[in-house]
């Protein structure tokens, strides 16, 4: 017999992991291209702040969520601007990002505090969504799940499997020699930043029309900074991005579930575990040199400047 | 062109913040004004000015070592906090007891704390090649737990009638004020004395060429024989090191007890001070004093012209992402001297 | 030096080119300036949201004697002392600190400045000049659990906690004493999140509440999130510091509302009269400081009834939330049959009453 609250308990998993996906797997990609933008947080609070507005203001979930990636796009643009072409450091662009994001979307946002929006429509094929445990979870989600599972798999085939994907690889391996051979740097790079922008807008598009429909200031509450943290956790592989973001969300949810079953333990220890897993397993991961040389981009966070 | 940059990004972010004012329907001139002159303009505003400086600018210090050394410390919030808790609980544990040994040895354990959780990263960096970046930043939200547990729970005022917040500090536990009438306490003078501290090693001492040399050039580091070892715990012991400083100045003086929040991100923002300083000492100095002239600027444009909260962020955003665009003066003035482009990173 | 000249530039660069466009020129207005305070921002639609309506109360009812300013997203720490004290150096006769964590830098920048009178919500420390406030929110909650008790089907509250501090502890106590004396049967269940507001974490919470069986969701966060998930779940919601009910039209069975207004605007008379003093206001459903929004429809006329004998009863003083007898968990008893607590225990309870499962967080 299943258990009543398993199938609940995995949607609600699914919900908190999705828009931890979408951030990381774009992030991915900019990182593997060597570029680390570490203004996740403010293009998703952009991304949550867009949605929700054009959302609300037409009607339309469908232009909500092109909304939330273009105004992700955006901001990435801003950031891809300063780093490659003006040479900026990118760890202080990103934080200076996550300034620029947070402070923007609450003041544009004002006007939109206390309204709601309708949420996206699920997936429903009679017989089939109906099936127990799988139907619901499988069969029985938004558009914005399913984009995220075939993001995690065009990304994991764009990159390993496609001539562009390995370029972008090239640029974040050894930036000199993609440049001698002929490829531009920047260019492949500014097209992995925005991409890594419309994502994290993407996600911060489904906290604000999916998970909680609502809009308030600073509503991401740091996810940007966890999806950055699942980035290096998945050792720069989508599929462990995703697989990351599951188990993440999962703790969480699970850590919620242990309160609610009267599991005695002060919620400041059940809140440090995902820290510390993520701990572990990159002490496991990393300790293995080899292993580490071939997924991290070797030029992450270095600028390029095309001399002589 | 070095000289002129900065002063390019100050013009344009007052230009355009200029015109962000007059779309939202505000005097520009005015609101300028607020921002910049009228925090600074009085001998209270200046004292508060180096108050809130004092932590970004001692943290930013500390960093900078490690950034130049392409050691990615990006945990000095939590190990503020940490040495912020050490130095405290020492504080606690000799409750009324007069004594001054007391502040040195809060400074001291705030050090040490910073250090420890500083030394984490490192030994993990060091024994497993951990990347630091990641794990720095997760013990920064580990570091945040303990001390919601401890002033939730046995850290909690006995007297306080179950809020969560320590006791309030005896005199013996709280940094004398130097300039009477203001909160200007002697943390401000620290932070002078590690900017001069940091400027010898950076520029005169064997510590700070290795570190720049194994930034730049690795190679030519691992030739001469530097261990890159050593350099990776230096530079994290001496960024933890001044974060727990920055910890234990900021709950021994304009705080006085241990709260749940004893940091408004300090541990970051001095990230981004770090680098508008070009990771210079006295580079970080400034950086920290204009970025501390914002916050002080967003409370007056607030309480004298009714702008939101909200304005103050983009703002500072603006006037980084200028100051960081025009980075590419610079470096194209460097590159003319030195025929060679350093890395940012 | 080179180095070094361009860095002095980078601040004196500042203050030349915004002295060139200096032009300050601040009337010295004649209206009294009262001075706001706020831990969230303005639009946290909870409780900062709640205090700046106070504001603009104050504003309209004096809108020819009074100015008022606020400012928000101040961290409880050395952030803190530093706006209360820019308040009081511009003017501002008057000032509201709405959050607990200003409590000491309130008192610092009072002993200092004797001639501006303070207002620190939620506190316990008084000076001359430092008066303090707070809202018996526990009045609203028992009138909430006479409404839960009556309305479970599952017999189980959920209940979204933020941090196990006397006041949250004050509310679970309530509802379930109240809950408990129409039904027997009910159980609650407290999660508590670690955030006073997280909208993602606190809609996480709910959800398990409910897998977990709760078919009415309570919280003591700020966000509307919870009750837009019982909304969509179908189950039952009680809304927090304001109205959420146009985040669950069908869900929202009330809301316990914080109403500073009345009290911001008697003691903004009081200054302008002369006649203010520093005192503990512990004001509730009486002095209007707690409100409830209106009924849901759904609630069985019976039901309602019940809810407005007790709302009423709590004003009368007939009915007391915490009168005796009341157990702990131990069964140790702590207010003894027939009496009525004190505001010393009520203000720093820190147990369950007898029946609730679970413990306090320590």
């Amino acid at each position: 017999m299943i258990p009543e609250w398993l199938v609940p308990t995995i949607l609600t998993i699914i919900t908190a992991a999705t828009p931890l996906v979408f951030a990381a797997v774009g992030e991915a990609v900019a990182e593997k291209s060597g570029v680390l933008n570490l203004g996740v947080e403010g293009m998703m609070v952009i991304g949550a702040f867009a949605a929700f507005a054009v959302g609300v203001s037409s009607g339309s979930a469908i232009l909500a969520i092109l909304a939330g990636a273009a105004a992700g796009l955006l901001m990435a643009l801003i950031f891809g601007v300063l780093t490659l072409y003006l040479m900026s450091n990118q760890v202080a662009t990103g934080l200076a990002l996550t300034i620029f994001g947070l402070g923007l979307s609450a003041l544009l946002g004002y006007g939109f505090v206390g309204k709601t929006f309708g949420g996206l429509p699920k997936l429903d094929i009679p017989g089939i969504s109906e099936i127990p445990v799988i139907g619901p979870i499988f069969f029985g989600q938004d558009f914005l799940v399913y984009l995220s599972v075939a993001a995690v798999i065009g990304v994991n085939w764009f990159l390993f499997k496609t001539r562009s994907g390995m370029l972008v690889r090239a640029v974040g391996e050894n930036h000199e020699a993609a440049h001698s051979i002929g490829y531009s740097v920047t260019l492949i790079r500014l097209g992995a930043v925005l991409f890594g922008g419309a994502m994290a807008g993407l996600g911060g598009a489904y906290l604000s029309i999916v998970y909680t429909p609502l809009w308030v200031e600073n509503m991401t509450a740091g996810r940007g900074w966890i999806a950055l943290a699942l980035v290096v956790f998945a050792s720069w592989r989508p599929w462990r991005a995703f697989f990351g973001a599951y188990l993440f969300g999962g703790i969480t949810i699970i850590q919620l579930h242990a309160q609610g079953l009267g599991i005695d333990i002060a919620s400041q220890f059940l809140s440090m575990l995902p820290y510390l897993a993520t701990i572990v397993v990159l002490v496991l991961i990393s300790r293995d040199t080899t292993k580490v040389q071939l997924s991290a981009p070797a030029c992450l966070g270095k600028n390029f400047h095309a001399s002589g | 062109m070095l000289y002129w940059s900065p002063m390019l990004a100050v013009v344009l972010t007052i230009l355009s913040g200029m015109v962000m004012f007059a779309l939202l329907d505000v005097n520009p001139a005015k609101a300028i004004h607020t921002f910049f002159v009228a925090p600074v303009s009085s001998l209270d505003g200046i004292a508060e000015l180096f108050v809130k400086a004092t932590p970004l600018v001692l943290i930013a210090i500390g960093l900078s070592f490690g950034f130049q050394a392409n050691v990615w410390n990006i945990g000095a919030e939590g190990q503020l906090t940490i040495g912020a808790l050490a130095s405290g609980g020492l504080a606690l544990a000799f409750y009324d007891v007069d004594t001054p040994f007391l502040l040195p040895g809060m400074m001291i354990a705030g050090v040490l704390g910073g250090m420890t959780w500083a030394a984490i990263p490192a030994f993990l960096k060091t024994r497993f090649n951990t990347n630091e970046i990641l794990t720095s930043l997760m013990l920064t939200y580990v570091a945040l737990l303990v001390l919601s547990y401890l002033v939730h729970g046995p850290w909690k005022d006995p007297e306080g009638m179950n809020f969560p917040e320590s006791r309030l500090f005896h005199e013996a536990a709280q940094l004398p004020v130097i300039l009477e009438g203001t909160r200007l306490h002697l943390g401000g003078l620290l932070a002078l004395l590690a900017v001069a501290a940091g400027w010898v090693v950076m520029a005169r001492h064997i510590i700070g060429f290795q570190i720049k040399v194994i930034g730049m050039a690795p190679m030519a580091a691992s030739f001469a024989g530097f261990k890159k070892a050593r350099i990776v715990w230096l530079s994290l012991m001496i960024g933890g090191g001044a974060a727990g400083l920055a910890g234990m100045i900021e709950i021994s003086g304009p705080i006085g007890q241990i709260i749940p929040v004893i940091s408004p991100g300090y541990g970051f923002t001095a990230i981004i001070v770090a680098f508008l300083g070009r990771l210079n000492p006295v580079g970080c100095l400034l950086a920290g004093c204009l970025m501390a002239l914002t916050y002080l600027g967003g409370d007056n444009a607030q309480i004298e012209m009714n702008l939101p909260n909200a304005v103050t962020g983009v703002f500072q955003g603006m006037l980084l992402f200028f100051l960081l665009a025009c980075d590419v003066l610079i470096r194209y003035r460097l590159r003319v001297v030195s025929k060679k482009v350093p890395e940012a990173a | 030096m080179r180095k070094l000249r361009y860095l002095t530039s980078l601040t004196g660069g500042i203050l030349a080119a915004a002295m060139l466009v200096a032009s300050g020129s601040a009337l010295a207005a004649e209206k009294m300036k009262v001075g706001f305070v706020y831990v969230g921002p303005i639009g946290d639609h909870g409780w900062s949201y709640e205090h700046n309506q106070g504001r603009l109360a104050v504003e309209n009812a004096f809108s020819d004697k009074v100015k008022t300013t606020y400012v928000e997203k101040v961290a409880e720490g050395a952030d803190a002392a530093r706006v209360i004290d820019k308040l009081a150096s511009t003017g501002h006769k008057l000032i509201f600190t709405t959050s607990f964590g200003y409590m000491n830098p309130t008192l610092r920048v009072a002993k200092k400045r004797k001639n501006v009178m303070f207002e620190h919500a939620t506190g316990f420390k008084r000076s001359n000049n430092v008066s303090t406030y707070s809202a018996r929110f526990y009045e609203g909650r028992y009138v909430v659990g006479k409404i839960v008790g009556k309305m479970t089907k599952s017999n189980i509250i959920g209940y979204v906690g933020s941090f196990p501090i006397p006041e949250v502890i004050r509310g679970i106590n309530a509802t379930f004493l109240a809950a408990r004396s129409v039904n027997p049967k009910v159980k609650i269940k407290v999660v508590w999140v670690s955030s006073w507001f997280d909208p993602g974490k606190e809609a996480d919470a709910a959800k398990t509440l409910i897998d977990q069986g709760a078919d009415i969701i309570m919280q003591h966060t700020d966000s509307p999130a919870p009750v837009q998930v019982a909304e969509k779940r179908g189950k039952w919601a009680v809304g927090q510091a304001s109205d959420m009910h146009a985040f669950g039209p069908k869900a929202q069975l009330t809301a316990i509302i914080d109403n500073w207004s009345p009290y911001y605007v008697a003691r903004t008379k009081a200054v302008l009269d002369g006649t203010w003093k520093s005192m503990d206001t512990w004001g509730g459903f009486k002095s209007g400081m707690v409100t409830l929004a209106k009924y849901n429809k759904a609630i069985p006329a019976d039901v309602v009834a019940l809810a407005k004998q007790t709302h009423q009863g709590i004003i009368n003083g007939t009915i007391h939330p915490f009168a005796g007898p009341v157990k702990d968990q131990s069964g140790k008893v702590r207010v003894k049959a027939g009496e009525k607590p004190d505001d010393g225990m009520l203000a720093g309870m820190n147990f369950y009453v007898e029946g609730i499962d679970g413990s306090i967080p320590k």
